[in-house]
């Protein structure tokens, strides 16, 4: 299995869609046969086309608000002591986190393919959320599909859907959570797969939609070179970036500019949710070593029993609380490309607590994984070292999470 | 020896009948009692579909997802699939069994292994809903070589061009979906129109046995007796739940169901 250069990781799965022979694919009924083909040649005649280009950079610069800032954590770095902390703050983007720019890719083919509604899954709610609001500027309507779990747990990204105008709809079956969610999402449009669009939270899914996500994410990593380049004259010579993985669509974003780098200069290090400390129960896939499986569509490494039954997952974060994982990362993993770990709720908890107390950034439980991973190593790391983390979510959604956790003082008002 | 599903649509091409397919899931509720059911209902059915159940299910409604985590939560396992098919061929050998089911199922048990399994239990047909062509080739030639139906499937979204290359490497039998829809779907086209889209199936290769699913029940089924063949799943997975509710015993209820169902295509 090969990585190849000059060519975009998106664009290097085979015929049939699978990375490396094996990972991705379409597993899926034959319904959605037709209406995944229509997206596919949509897709690839739009990222050709320079008209689609310019209007989506519009939006993104004008609506999205690009580009999110890229900064030094200069309180971080002197109580590290080891490499030098950055972090690029993609919760500077309109709505908070990084899905805007794949829900805003998909309401644009969505109104040019003249589908009036579009559907999406959502965990931590932020897709969700975001899809509602982009829905909301192209003239859509909206249903979102999220785990009754979810929904109780990410009550101000519910309250926003639904402020928006999209109708929020409780999955009851299974785990409760994102899993169960995007089966009912892929469920709904096979039943409405003729006038309505589809729009899957992250790079999962059928690979169609792996490479949609990846294409629209990739905005991070084309801001951050830039960013680089103006702030050391070049891509620095050591440098590492941080991102946590649930589906895997902000570390695929974020790392993408960057991924013919050798890696001994751009290093990339994705940071799974370990799951509560005590428990078995995990949603790092590929730190655990899970096995290969179809799952929503793709094969992929996903926690499941030796029969073929997903398996539940635990995570504090809602954002990463999936059993599987982009086969973009699967395919990273196996090419080495990409260094893959996880951190436990506790070591998140504790990694937001720090980043707090030294700097004003707030980052969700999610990216606040990768925080706890880089701060472990950072401390190891020489003085000339980049080390960027990508702070892809804000901790408003969490506040009740993190007030019950560690109580009210780490939460601010807003 | 012909495959008994081929000679199952020999014989009821005779008389003049569309077979009845019936759908339940292996394991509910319990490993025992969806042996019963089979036994029962095949008096009255002429091909037996028997889920497999999986807990991320993409193409099934409520009905179906309700049997099926009904018997994960009894923990059923895929050898037990396998015990069910071979008790019920110990009595009916010759009553076909098709096992429908997602591929990763198949996946990890490995596809060779799965199909040395269906053969020595008595397996004589496969559906899966989510290994469509072209990506289910090499599979379905596999099937082919142990001798085991491979079931194509057939949508309202299927072009043209899929539907003939479909049809072409399709084996005996071909699933046509009626609509779009999951599974317990309210039949929501008109069946003038599912049945223009069956001949055109028809049309391809008339000797292919052709089969329609989804939104099939006690008062759609008679609208279709014209055809090859009917399934009819969901309502019967309703009607063990609703048995289960009312404490009632649904073996019963459901061949009364499957008995009523066959007299409306006789």
């Amino acid at each position: 299995m090969k990585l190849r250069k000059g060519i975009p990781v998106i664009d290097q799965g085979d015929k049939l869609g699978f990375w490396g022979g094996k990972f991705g694919g379409n597993f899926v009924p034959e319904t959605l046969k037709k209406p995944i083909e229509d997206l596919e040649i949509q897709f690839n005649k739009l990222k050709r086309d320079k008209k689609f280009i310019k209007e989506r950079d519009r939006y993104f610069k004008d609506w999205i608000g690009t580009p999110t800032r890229f900064i030094k954590l200069n309180n971080l770095t002197k109580y590290i002591g080891g490499a030098q902390i950055w972090s690029k703050v993609v919760s500077d983007a309109n709505g908070g986190a990084h899905k805007i720019y794949n829900a805003t890719v998909h309401c644009l083919l969505a109104r040019r393919s003249g589908k009036k509604v579009i559907i999406g899954d959502t965990g931590a709610g932020y897709a969700g959320k975001m899809l509602s609001m982009a829905a909301k500027k192209f003239g859509l309507k909206c249903k979102i599909f999220m785990g009754a779990k979810d929904i109780k747990r990410q009550q101000p990204n519910v309250k926003a859907m639904k402020k928006n105008g999209a109708d929020v709809i409780p999955v009851y079956s299974g785990s409760q959570t994102l899993v169960d969610a995007v089966s009912e999402c892929m469920r709904y449009w096979v039943a409405n797969c003729d006038t309505t669009a589809m729009c899957v939270g992250s790079t999962v899914g059928p690979a169609i939609f792996v490479r949609i996500c990846g294409w629209s994410t990739s905005q991070i990593s084309r801001e951050l070179k830039v960013q680089l380049i103006n702030e050391f004259g070049e891509v620095p010579k050591k440098l590492k970036l941080y991102n946590c993985v649930g589906g895997g669509s902000s570390s695929f974003g974020f790392w993408n500019e960057f991924m013919d780098y050798d890696k001994k200069q751009v290093e990339f290090i994705g940071v799974e949710a370990g799951g509560p400390a005590k428990s078995k129960r995990h949603a790092a896939p590929l730190t655990y070593g899970s096995k290969i499986g179809i799952l929503h569509g793709a094969a992929q490494y996903v926690n499941q029993n030796n029969d073929g039954q997903i398996e539940e997952t635990e995570s504090i974060s809602a954002g990463l609380d999936y059993p599987g994982i982009s086969p973009l990362h699967c395919f990273l993993k196996d090419t080495k490309r990409a260094r893959y770990t996880a951190a436990s709720d506790e070591e998140a908890l504790k990694a937001y607590q720090t980043v707090t107390k030294y700097e004003n950034l707030r980052p969700s439980l999610e990216p606040s994984h990768a925080f706890s991973v880089a701060i472990k190593e950072a401390k190891k790391l020489s003085k000339d070292t980049i080390v960027v983390i990508n702070s892809c979510g804000d901790a408003y959604k969490d506040k009740n999470i993190l007030e019950k956790k560690l109580g009210k003082k780490y939460v601010k008002s807003n | 020896m012909s495959n008994p599903i081929r000679q199952t649509f020999q014989n009821l091409k005779k008389e003049r009948r569309a077979a009845l397919l019936t759908y339940t899931v292996a394991g509910d509720s319990s490993n025992k009692q969806s042996l019963e059911i089979l036994k029962s209902i095949s008096n009255y059915a002429d091909i037996l579909e028997l889920g497999v159940p999986h807990n991320t299910p993409v193409a099934d409604g409520g009905q179906i997802q309700t049997s099926a985590y009904r018997a994960i939560k009894n923990g059923i396992k895929m050898n037990d699939v396998f015990k069910i098919v071979k008790n019920f061929k110990k009595i009916k050998y010759s009553k076909p069994v098709i096992l429908m089911g997602y591929y990763n199922m198949i996946y990890q048990y490995g596809e060779n292994n799965f199909l040395k399994n269906c053969k020595k239990s008595g397996v004589n047909g496969l559906i899966v809903v989510d290994l469509p062509w072209p990506e289910n080739k090499i599979f379905s030639k596999k099937c082919k070589k142990s001798s085991i139906n491979f079931i194509q499937l057939i949508s309202p979204t299927t072009s043209k061009k899929r539907l003939k290359s479909i049809i072409k490497d399709s084996h005996n039998m071909i699933y046509y979906i009626s609509m779009l829809s999951t599974t317990g779907g309210k039949l929501k086209v008109s069946p003038r129109k599912i049945l223009i889209n069956y001949n055109k199936i028809k049309k391809i290769d008339p000797k292919k046995n052709c089969v329609i699913g989804f939104g099939i029940t006690e008062k759609t089924i008679s609208k279709f007796k014209n055809t090859d063949g009917l399934v009819v799943g969901s309502q019967i997975c309703k009607e063990i739940t609703r048995s289960l509710n009312n404490r009632q015993n649904p073996v019963i209820n459901v061949s009364k169901m499957v008995s009523k169902l066959r007299k409306k295509i006789s």
